[in-house]
């Protein structure tokens, strides 16, 4: 199981860059929320100096914007790895061993919830339900679910995972 | 050209789906076939994904579950053109329809779902689809909300609030702008009913939403959708500009001078969003902190504005209703729960999936007869039903029928009728941690016993678990149960209004659990 072609490729922080993507989001229903989405999928993660520049467009305190981009999970302040491994935590996974295979992959990247592995590739979340609860238990990387892991079916993916960054970075 | 089914749908792309899509498109120009993909939804089974269907004189022939190492052997099977020589090959199902699975489900909201490329307005159209649209055309908002009064239709996402009522409301407000709000944050564990129909039979949604607009006048609608649900989003967004090119979204809908635009919002992975309130603040980009009630998102909702805010399930329930009648959707369930509800079997369990059926059904004849026990095949010990925040049910009382009020009478509730199944490996003191876990991680805070009742909820577990003697146990329960008091009448929402459901049932069913012997075994 093996659909990712590769890891998604993030921008270096630019915020006149950051800027100009969101303008278009100004007086838009949950403008600010569809911004910081945008920010994300460019950049990977919103930096700080976002702040004051969404208040801005957005017509909010800094303040404001701060309390909105920590209030939700998805939302990351720092430069994530370049895979993102959600695993999930919920009673349906649980039911079927997701507590054990969560420790099996903390322990095999080396990084607990939260953290990056020392290789920057894969930075570890706990996610609460993907929604393909009748093939516990589950994960996502980036935006591809796989259901019914066992923990070596994880490692065969990460390394080949592993090795499409090598080949990018090689290109 | 022979048309192939393979879904583009979450639970069969987490299985391989998309490459299989890729492997059978090859293997069939290297052999010089000629066929058609089509990208339907998903049917339901989740067991026999990915389900590939091939259509044939003889009517849809299914394989599944299909694997990249199936591949070759299918064609070698020449399972395209030869029903008879294909049928010899392993994973044959013959006519999906027939499968005991399918046949004994009462389908009405997800009729067209896994059947129908997803997408496709004509696919949708040439099934029923529109129908009910035209039918709400043709009558007056007040027709539209009788017929819905008739079907009885609750409201799905969990709370079970009669949907014509809440439509009554919005209709009688008078403001310059209304809106439709469907609530697509689907955060209960255990629940993927409105991921199915989004994937499957996006058009159904988009049809009850039109039809809701048209009842209370409103000519703007949000779908807020969960971002762990990418495809899903990708999808809705395709089925609504068909549908906008089609003339059945935007401005003057077929005609009519009516005027109703969808748009999809993404949340971001706060499970507290899925409470009205709390989503209507997010839609607004804001933290999702809940607000008081009253007033009502009724009368005032997004913008302050009198909104309609319905669950998926709801709303793609809507066209059915529309177009057979609410008294024909009456027809089914028990009670005062009528209508067909899709339940979701999900955790240990062999045969998981969707089940659509009327109310009434039992606990034991979902898992037992829909679902062929635990995957494990050991013993079912517990079953939670309602997402999180629904009670953990011993094997003891599987005979309850699955309906509001008898699960309300057993000390439940159905929620969106998610069923998570637990083998005899489960320790029910953890379950019952877990969930003040939980409420701690995703409690937004607004109100103290939420905020700080589950972090000392978990708290009073571990000492409950870690009492050295009864005596010391037993005090413990008590505050564990003054707490869940607490949580319960002084919470301002479900979230920590419920999160004692949970708790307190798997003290009540299971009490050893929480004794130091039982951690230890």
């Amino acid at each position: 199981m093996q659909q990712l072609a590769g890891p998604l490729t993030y921008q270096d922080w630019d915020l006149d860059k950051a800027r100009e993507a969101v303008l278009e989001y100004a007086g838009r229903t949950g403008g600010v929320m569809i911004a910081l989405h945008r920010i994300q999928e460019i950049f990977g993660y919103i930096d700080d100096s976002a702040m004051p520049m969404l208040g801005k467009v957005f017509n909010l305190s800094r303040a404001e914007v701060h309390g909105i981009a920590s209030f939700y999970h998805d939302f990351k302040r720092e430069k994530p790895g370049r895979y993102t491994v959600k695993v999930c935590q919920a009673e349906a996974c649980q039911a079927m061993g997701s507590e054990k295979l969560t420790e099996e992959i903390k322990a095999f990247l080396g990084a607990d919830f939260h953290e990056t592995s020392a290789d920057g590739n894969f930075t570890l979340e706990p996610v609460y339900c993907l929604g393909n609860c009748a093939c516990s238990p589950n994960i996502m990387i980036d935006t591809q679910t796989y259901g019914r892991v066992s923990i070596d079916g994880f490692k065969s993916l990460a390394s080949t995972l592993a090795k499409a960054v090598n080949e990018q970075e090689a290109k | 050209m022979v048309k192939v089914y393979i879904p583009r749908e979450t639970t069969a792309d987490s299985l391989g789906a998309e490459l299989l899509v890729k492997a059978i498109a090859t293997e069939a120009k290297y052999r010089k076939l000629d066929i058609e993909i089509v990208r339907n939804g998903s049917r339901g089974a989740c067991w026999l994904e990915p389900l590939v269907e091939v259509e044939t004189d003889k009517g849809r022939v299914g394989y599944g579950p299909v694997t990249l190492d199936d591949v070759p052997d299918l064609f070698d099977a020449d399972f395209l053109n030869d029903i008879q020589s294909g049928g010899k090959h392993a994973k044959f199902l013959g006519d999906v329809d027939k499968l005991p699975w399918f046949a004994n489900q009462e389908r009405l909201t997800f009729a067209r779902c896994g059947i129908i490329e997803a997408t496709s307005v004509a696919a949708y159209a040439s099934l029923g689809g529109f129908v009910g649209l035209k039918n709400a055309m043709a009558t007056t908002p007040d027709g539209i909300i009788e017929e819905m009064k008739a079907s009885g239709l609750r409201g799905r996402g969990g709370a079970a609030f009669p949907t014509a009522i809440k439509w009554r409301t919005v209709a009688d407000c008078k403001a310059d702008q209304k809106y439709i709000v469907c609530n697509a944050d689907e955060g209960d564990s255990g629940t993927f009913s409105d991921r199915m129909i989004m994937e499957g039979d996006p058009l159904s949604l988009v049809e009850g939403m039109t039809i809701a607009g048209l009842a209370v006048g409103a000519d703007k609608g949000y779908i807020y959708l969960r971002s762990e649900y990418p495809l899903t989003q990708k999808i809705l967004n395709e089925a609504i500009a068909n549908a906008e090119a089609a003339g059945y979204l935007g401005e003057n809908i077929q005609g009519s001078g009516k005027n109703f635009t969808l748009e999809v919002f993404m949340g971001a992975g706060a499970y507290i969003c899925g409470e009205e309130t709390s989503l209507l603040e997010s839609l607004e980009g804001k933290r999702g902190q809940i607000r008081f009630k009253p007033p009502l998102p009724a009368i005032e909702g997004l913008h302050g504005k009198p909104t309609v805010v319905n669950n998926v399930i709801s709303l793609a329930s809507v066209p059915v209703i529309l177009e057979k009648g609410g008294k024909h959707y009456a027809g089914y369930g028990q009670g005062r729960s009528l209508g067909t509800m899709p339940f979701q079997l999900g955790g240990n369990i062999k045969n998981g999936g969707l089940v659509e059926k009327g109310f009434g059904l039992t606990l034991r004849q979902l898992i037992e007869d829909f679902g062929a026990g635990t995957a494990t095949g050991k013993p079912v010990r517990a079953i939670q039903v309602g997402g999180p925040l629904g009670a953990y049910f011993p094997a003891s009382l599987l005979d309850t029928p699955l309906d509001y009020e008898e699960f309300a009478k057993a000390g439940g509730m159905l929620g969106h009728g998610g069923v998570v199944v637990f083998d005899d490996t489960v320790n029910m003191a953890k379950q019952a941690r877990f969930s003040m876990e939980f409420c701690a991680v995703e409690s937004c805070g607004k109100c103290t016993p939420c905020r700080i009742g589950s972090v000392r909820g978990m708290e009073v577990i571990d000492r409950i678990v870690g009492a050295k003697n009864a005596e010391e146990r037993n005090a413990e329960h008590i505050v564990l149960k003054d707490l869940c008091e607490t949580m319960e009448s002084a919470s301002l929402c479900a979230m920590g209004g419920l999160t004692p459901v949970p708790v307190m049932s798997a003290v009540k069913h299971f009490v050893s659990d929480f004794e130091k012997e039982f951690q230890d075994r």
